[in-house]
């Protein structure tokens, strides 16, 4: 076995998570900086990301999935930063000892100085949201199939039924539609599109797709390959209505109903997660609560912007630095605690009010008119107006510097009417 | 004699229905827009909608067997199917790199359609 490798810093996952952790790290002054990705190429999930919309707040201009991503794989091929590809972390201990493996060295060890997750989510598959029915060839998660089409160049079906409306899905109903196949429909269970409406307008309606919204799939047909799906609409409780099922003969079910932070490695190191985020508890650092971790990106939380991803990286990164040059003085952590019509923020812990912090969170139903504020010890540090928050679109909020931050002991975030 | 149009408003959350009425082509009114961008999105979308084209063309001799590309700038909207049929004529050699034109003057629209990454050659 190699000697046990000691890098400052070890990047698990080189998505844009990875790539701006990496780089922030090796930025802020790391001189051994170790990136390690699972796949052949740098990039993780933009490569096969072929549309644009990517880049508007960190660039200042729209980029597809693979320009975005070719801009930090250059300046990380430039940065003197350890790029490990097809490399599979496999353990990680609460000391940080980490276990990879790869087919050139095999088993190999670290002991990172720091470590930055940066692995990622995951698609929700058919069995978490329990879909009766066979198990057939041709049912497929719509990550999945962007890959085949984009990247291997495969059509993964020709008569294609999507299940959920979430950005993914509608993406993909309109990259089948283009390769040549027909896409029967986008059913949604609930009442509202998942997506942005700029995808229900460019993805749908551009091409005549119907959106069946409160609908849902209730069983697959099919032995060897997927024949048909039985179609329902469903009542207020979301439960199928029966009398409203309908047979829609397709050779795929395409499902677009969710992602999942990805945190196997986290929880074998002892990472405290949040309940509601998925994923690991962090400070404004992206600290977690096991000594020397960070994390950032969608292991933290799921992000409907690559932008905030990377802003959440170079967090990462910067924190991971401070923290090996022993800049990082560790004050006691203030929660944040999401208040009125906010389901989670992130990070959920603030060390040190005394300078520029970054708060993400969506809100819990949709609301007109509304202020977004933050309360720190009773005061009002933050305050902005919005005509309308919808949950699928993360908030951020950038508080400034709190004088006498020292002094205090509580930070809210809510969501009140104008007025108030 | 009237037409009605409806538009989705795509510019911020509120999500706005906008419906537009004309008369052999002249705009009478744009409601339901609670912004000037509203309104200015919803004539564009009557008169003249453009649309960016991405989609993949073969590539030989690459690490990977397809290079994703995107048009330089939005096209007519209704060119859009017929954009990515042309492009799938297409086969480029490794390398390319990112921003090479793969395809100029996309359907006489003046615009080209580029690379969106580099790609290198199996070698």
């Amino acid at each position: 076995m190699s000697p046990v490798g000691k890098p400052d810093c070890m990047v698990i996952g080189a998505g844009p998570a990875g790539l701006g952790a990496a780089l922030a790290a090796r930025e802020a002054g790391l001189k051994d900086v170790m990136l390690i990705e699972r796949d052949v190429e740098l990039g993780g999930i933009l490569p096969q990301c072929i549309h644009d919309g990517f880049g508007s707040i960190v660039f200042d201009e729209v980029l597809t999935g693979p320009q975005y991503a070719q801009r930090y794989i250059d300046q990380v091929q430039a940065a003197d930063i350890d790029v490990k590809l097809n490399t599979m972390v496999l353990e990680m201990a609460p000391d940080r000892r980490i276990t990879a493996v790869n087919s050139r060295e095999g088993i190999i060890e670290f002991e990172p100085r720091s470590i930055v997750l940066a692995m990622g989510c995951r698609e929700r598959t058919r069995h978490q949201i329990m879909l009766p029915g066979f198990r057939p060839a041709g049912i497929i998660c719509a990550g999945a199939a962007q890959r085949d089409i984009n990247i291997d160049g495969i059509m993964p079906g020709r008569r294609v039924v999507i299940l959920g409306s979430g950005d993914i899905g509608l993406i993909m109903a309109r990259r089948f539609t283009l390769e040549g196949a027909e896409v029967e429909g986008v059913y949604e269970i609930m009442k509202h599109p998942g997506g942005l409406s700029r995808n229900v307008v460019q993805c749908l309606h551009d091409y005549d797709i119907p959106l069946h919204l409160s609908h849902t799939v209730t069983f697959i047909h099919g032995r060897r390959r997927v024949e048909a799906v039985t179609v329902a609409q469903v009542g207020e409780d979301l439960k199928p209505i029966k009398e409203t099922e309908r047979l829609v003969p397709c050779d795929s079910l395409v499902l677009s109903v969710g992602l999942i932070p990805e945190n196997e490695l986290s929880l074998q190191a002892g990472v405290e997660l949040d309940p509601v985020t998925a994923g690991p508890v962090v400070d404004e650092s992206m600290h977690t609560s096991v000594d020397g971790i960070f994390a950032c990106g969608n292991v933290v939380s799921v992000f409907d912007l690559v932008d905030w991803v990377t802003r959440t990286a170079e967090a990462a990164g910067r924190g991971a630095a401070e923290y090996v040059l022993g800049k990082k003085k560790i004050r006691a952590p203030i929660r944040v605690k999401p208040g009125r019509n906010v389901r989670f923020v992130v990070p959920q812990l603030v060390r040190n009010l005394g300078r520029e912090i970054d708060l993400y969170f969506r809100v819990e139903h949709p609301e007109r008119a509304v202020r977004a504020r933050v309360l720190a010890g009773g005061e009002q540090v933050y305050s902005r107006k919005a005509r309308m928050v919808r949950p699928p679109e993360m908030i951020h909020a950038q508080i400034s510097a709190v004088n006498a931050a020292g002094k205090v002991k509580e930070i809210k975030l809510e969501v009140v009417s104008h007025e108030e | 004699m009237k037409n009605k149009h409806e538009f989705l408003c795509i510019n911020c959350p509120l999500g706005c229905i906008l419906e537009l009425t004309e008369e052999d082509g002249e705009i009478l009114e744009i409601a339901g827009a609670e912004c000037k961008v509203g309104e200015k999105y919803a004539e564009e979308e009557f008169r003249n909608p453009h649309r960016m084209v991405s989609t993949t063309v073969r590539i030989s001799g690459g690490v990977l067997p397809l290079l994703p590309v995107v048009s330089a700038a939005p096209i007519p909207k209704v060119l859009v199917k017929e954009a990515v049929r042309a492009l799938a004529e297409v086969e480029v050699d490794a390398p390319v790199e990112d921003g090479q034109v793969v395809y100029p003057n996309i359907l006489d629209t003046g615009v080209d359609i580029i690379s969106s990454r580099k790609l290198d050659s199996i070698t």
